[in-house]
């Protein structure tokens, strides 16, 4: 994968920059006026948060398809401490700057 | 719409820039480690630059790049993509009502390059759509002048994140920046308790369907933190919760 652009890649891309498209322009695309259904609507509240959630968690606990069994796994640290300082300061930004503060001398001093 | 003489001329176009300042580079230094985190995570060069100036969606992206790497079908990275944002959506039945004067290409030009800040500072401005012409022109303007300022921002530090990416050591784990980015936005989204609920059971779900092929345990943990969610909310007592 590393370095090497594969064609099916760049479709996965183009794909989601429709997507994109897709979202931010959902109901202004067509002329007249329409509305979701209620359920829809109601879904609209938590599947944004459900997909990341689905997506960040393994990426923090999972290593190689399996749950990380050992504490000492610098991206665990990284992540609560991020998450701790997203409460705190409410800032995406500070986020990813503390947790990396924690995850690379963990990662790199101590070798986890 | 930037390009246009009428729209960058606008005085409302530099107080719209001038709006986006104060945010732009906490965009930039976000630009700059997905830019890195993309090509440390696998991508080639080609690949991530494509990404940032076609897709351009920062949660998106980086939901996409583990699911790309681990050869993902397409319609799983495509399904997860659009929930990532979902929340534009509700953004776009707001923006309609500024919007629906122009013509289509138009709507959608401004609709792609308006992403969350240039949203937020563009409705906090204006609380209501202009009625006459010279209203709109005003209003379309200062709103390219967030987006316009933002795409600078965003797409220059990502650029500038997948070059210096080429010299960082791979061993480094700066792909791990993209994860933690992630998890702010979760962070930020989960800003009710049924969605903090929510978050906490697509959490374990996906983790406990990991073995699923296909990349599907995130489809999976998506329906099932819907599914609760929606059985939970019919029966509480009337919600409390704010809705968006």
């Amino acid at each position: 994968m590393s370095g090497v652009t594969d064609p099916w890649t760049l479709f996965v891309i183009a794909g989601l920059a429709g997507i994109t498209v897709l979202a931010r322009c959902f109901f202004f695309i067509l002329d007249r006026p329409w509305t979701l259904p209620g359920w829809a609507h109601r879904a609209l509240y938590y599947a944004p948060v459900a997909a990341l959630a689905g997506v960040v968690v393994p990426e923090i606990v999972m290593s190689n398809g399996h749950f990380v069994a050992s504490w000492q796994d610098p991206r665990i640290f990284g992540a609560v401490v991020g998450a701790a300082i997203y409460f705190w300061r409410r800032s995406v930004l500070a986020t990813m700057i503390a947790g990396m503060a924690v995850y690379l001398p963990l990662h790199l001093g101590l070798g986890w | 719409m930037f390009f246009l003489r009428e729209i960058h001329r606008h005085p409302e176009f530099r107080n719209g820039m001038r709006a986006t300042a104060s945010v732009a580079p906490g965009i930039a230094a976000w630009g700059l480690m997905t830019g890195v985190a993309m090509v440390k995570s696998g991508m080639s060069v080609l690949e991530a630059v494509a990404m940032t100036l076609l897709v351009y969606a920062g949660s998106s992206q980086l939901a996409a790049i583990p699911l790309i790497v681990a050869g993902a079908p397409f319609w799983v990275i495509w399904a997860t993509g659009f929930c990532v944002n979902l929340r534009f959506v509700v953004f776009s039945l707001h923006l309609r009502n500024y919007l629906m004067h122009l013509p289509r290409w138009r709507r959608l030009v401004n609709g792609f390059l308006t992403a969350d800040l240039s949203y937020a500072l563009f409705t906090g401005r204006y609380s209501e759509p202009a009625q006459d012409a010279p209203g709109r022109l005003a209003q379309e303007s200062y709103l390219a002048g967030n987006y316009f300022l933002t795409w600078v921002a965003w797409n220059g530090a990502s650029l500038l994140g997948i070059a210096l990416a080429n010299w960082i050591p791979g061993a480094w784990g700066l792909g791990f920046a993209g994860v933690l980015c992630l998890v702010g936005v979760l962070c930020s989204l989960a800003n009710t308790r049924l969605r903090l609920l929510a978050a906490a059971i697509a959490g374990s779900a996906a983790v406990a369907a990991y073995a699923l092929p296909l990349k599907l345990n995130i489809v999976v943990a998506i329906a099932i933190a819907v599914l609760a969610c929606f059985w939970l909310e019919g029966r509480r007592p009337p919600p409390r919760e704010k809705l968006a």
